[in-house]
């Protein structure tokens, strides 16, 4: 009698432990890099846009954090605003409100920055985003993917990407670009080889915003 | 091999690959692939021509093993077949015979319930129609006619008029007399009509008893009716009954399509529960997560939160089932049924109060879905930095109004779920059971079927393989025929009549 008992009560325990285990496989977690160099500090309402967009859709459990692309981004100070939000619908909604707020302070006074460290900013990214477990993880780029870095910022070297998605936004056309598209061209296509080689399972460049912001994150079914 | 034989076979090997080399070093004459085909064709014609008797002997022997097989096969499921029919019958005979005893038990209730109420109102209302009775004698007698008296002056008038000798003595005297009589008349008529008068009102008066008797029959009449009818159904229950009990076919098949309906019924009705699962479902599934998590996954798709709103819906259906099988209106559990009505009256008050706490937790979370749709939809118009619509307070909180009653109702509705369940689960067994038989039925026919080809095969079989090496045996004929020219011999080979010999014994 005892022993059917047993194994039921073993049964229901590895349920739960499944459970239990696989509640931050099913989550989301979103990093995105806002580029404040230059003229693209200008676009900070953009990209506040897109921000209230994730905010939107990301639901009770998911992860997400806003970081400024800067002179030398691999620094925790750079992020704006982070927060995984609660279990429960009603805090997670309270939750969204605090970093609506936080985000709307942001961009009203964003200060531009000398150079663009986007490889910086994306290993803090990957960083961050590896701490919160979550099964999908994307990195939204709102940038032109203009790399330009300061003396004694050393930044050639391979990157680790596993298993993430990279979202370029806003990939805005520069007046070289106007000249010459294929400096564009090669730009996005110099990029989309380094992330892949990095190990990122996805690229995506979304430059209708008003159309397409579906395309930033990926539904749970179609990520397995 | 020529040069260019090689060539070719170089080719061959370098475009088809392995398998053409291996057909090419089949050619005895590889160079001429018509006649080594022709010279092969010749040597397996002459050694099937040889091994002819031991192949139709396993072609024979094979199609019989088959057939004998399938032969087997089909009998059993036949038999299985059978076996199940019967086994069905007794289920569903004996399930007929317990819902049929179930059905006239209620009947006499019912015929018990009418005869206890009536019976007790009989001595009352014999008591009144006995009174009305006596006071219509009473007054009928009231009514007799009584004639006038007749007159003592009569016999006096007689007498005088005798008198023979006129005079004004007789006359004054009649005439007196007449005048008397006139008085004395109209006084009579006046009392005979004031007589008349009272019986017409006494009989006035009867008119209510009469009513009242005639619609104290109306009303017996009416019970009598209601008796009667209730006597010819357990008649007709009686009737169905002894049909089951007697085993008629007749019974057997109205029991059957009774099943087929009632499971046709059930199933529409569960379809309709179903819906209303799912809009409870939809209610409570999203308050559910604030309780549980929303963030939280079974398996790849089924999040937690979803299963629990789930298992409230079956725990509100289970907790209804029980409060129907404790007021004995659906019979799946024996052991509910067969406890002490005390110890049921318990399990009725349980079941109910679980149902409605439970109901009562499917309000509120209709209440809570409310406040976190506003709540959500609030957000979204912070985010898209959209000015709220100015609401009207009573339109806004009618749907929520709606929701927490339909959440409170819907436990109660699911509850009666348990009805068409129970219909579902009887009918199911004997449809299960009916399709099981038929299926078992027909792959019985069709192994005979198979059967039967495989005993044709064999012999079918053989024809071709004789076709195949009909040259040789063609030469084998004339052979004979010029043996037989020489001396008297049999026509047919030896070999041929005892193989015919022994397929008619098989």
């Amino acid at each position: 009698m005892k022993k059917p008992l047993n194994i039921v009560i073993l049964l229901f325990s590895l349920m739960l432990l499944g459970a239990c285990g696989d509640s931050r496989m099913h989550s989301h977690g979103v990093y995105m890099l806002v580029d404040t160099s230059g003229t693209y500090a200008q676009e900070a309402n953009k990209a506040s846009k897109i921000i209230n967009y994730l905010l939107a859709t990301l639901n009770p459990g998911d992860s997400l954090a806003v970081a400024k692309v800067e002179s030398r981004s691999f620094t925790e100070k750079d992020i704006v605003a982070k927060v995984t939000f609660d279990k429960r619908p009603s805090q997670a909604t309270s939750q969204k409100r605090a970093f609506k707020d936080k985000i709307q302070t942001f961009t009203q006074a964003v200060k531009p920055s000398a150079y663009t460290d986007i490889t910086g900013a994306l290993i803090q990214g990957a960083e961050y985003l590896n701490e919160t477990k979550s099964g999908i993880k994307t990195i939204v780029i709102f940038s032109d993917m203009q790399e330009e870095l300061g003396k004694g910022t050393v930044r050639d070297f391979p990157i680790e990407l596993d298993g993430f998605r990279i979202v370029a936004l806003n990939v805005s056309k520069l007046r070289t670009d106007n000249a010459d598209p294929r400096l564009y061209l090669n730009r996005l296509a110099h990029w989309e080889a380094r992330v892949r080689k990095a190990g990122a399972t996805e690229w995506v460049v979304v430059n209708d915003l008003e159309n397409n912001l579906e395309s930033i994150l990926v539904t749970r079914g179609t990520n397995g | 091999m020529s040069l260019q034989t090689q060539q070719l076979n170089a080719a061959v090997s370098v475009k088809g690959g392995p398998v053409m080399s291996n057909w090419s070093a089949w050619l005895l004459w590889p160079d001429n692939v018509a006649l080594s085909v022709f010279a092969l064709g010749l040597l397996a014609m002459v050694f099937l021509y040889a091994a002819r008797k031991p192949m139709h002997g396993i072609i024979h022997s094979s199609c019989t093993l088959a057939a004998h097989g399938t032969r087997i096969v089909s009998r059993w499921m036949l038999r299985a077949a059978e076996g199940m029919q019967l086994r069905n019958q007794a289920v569903l005979l004996a399930h007929g015979q317990e819902s049929e005893a179930v059905r006239i038990d209620r009947e006499f209730e019912r015929v018990g319930n009418l005869i206890r109420k009536d019976l007790q109102e009989f001595p009352a209302l014999q008591r009144k129609m006995l009174e009305e009775a006596t006071h219509i004698e009473d007054d009928y007698r009231k009514c007799g006619t009584v004639p006038p008296p007749s007159p003592e002056w009569v016999a006096a008038l007689k007498s005088i008029a005798q008198i023979k000798s006129g005079g004004d003595i007789p006359r004054t005297l009649l005439e007196d007399i007449n005048r008397s009589i006139e008085k004395i008349h109209d006084k009579t008529i006046t009392e005979f009509r004031r007589s008349y008068e009272e019986r017409h009102k006494i009989l006035k008066g009867m008119q209510p008893s009469w009513r009242s008797v005639e619609k104290l029959i109306g009303e017996m009449d009416k019970k009598m009716v209601t008796l009667e009818t209730n006597t010819k159904q357990i008649d007709h229950h009686m009737h169905t009954l002894e049909a089951i009990r007697a085993k008629d076919s007749k019974a057997e098949h109205a029991l059957t399509v009774s099943s087929f309906v009632q499971l046709a019924i059930s199933a529409l009705v569960m379809l309709i529960a179903a819906g209303g699962t799912f809009i409870n479902y939809k209610l409570i599934a999203l308050p559910m997560s604030e309780m549980v998590g929303a963030s939280d996954y079974l398996t790849n798709s089924l999040k937690t939160s979803d299963v629990a709103a789930l298992v409230i819906i079956l725990m509100e259906a289970s907790m209804g089932l029980f409060l129907l099988e404790s007021l004995r209106i659906t019979q799946l559990f024996p052991r509910i049924a067969s406890m002490d009505d005390r110890m049921r009256r318990k399990l009725m008050i349980a079941s109910l109060v679980f149902l409605t706490i439970l109901a009562g937790i499917e309000s509120s979370l209709a209440f809570m879905r409310d406040m976190l749709i506003a709540d959500k939809t609030a957000l979204m118009r912070d985010l898209a930095s959209v000015r709220p619509a100015p609401s009207d307070g009573v339109l806004t909180s009618i749907p929520m109004i709606g929701q927490m009653v339909m959440g409170f109702v819907l436990p109660f509705a699911l509850a009666f779920v348990a009805i068409p369940f129970e219909g579902l689960v009887h009918s199911l067994r004997t449809v299960i059971g009916v399709g099981l038989v038929q299926g078992m039925r027909g792959l019985g026919v069709l192994l005979r079927i198979v059967c039967l080809l495989f005993k044709r095969s064999a012999t079918i079989l053989e024809l071709v393989y004789d076709i195949i090496i009909v040259v040789p045996l063609m030469v084998e004929r004339w052979a004979l025929a010029w043996r037989s020219n020489a001396s008297v011999a049999p026509s047919v080979a030896p070999d041929d009549i005892a193989l015919a010999k022994s397929r008619r014994a098989a």
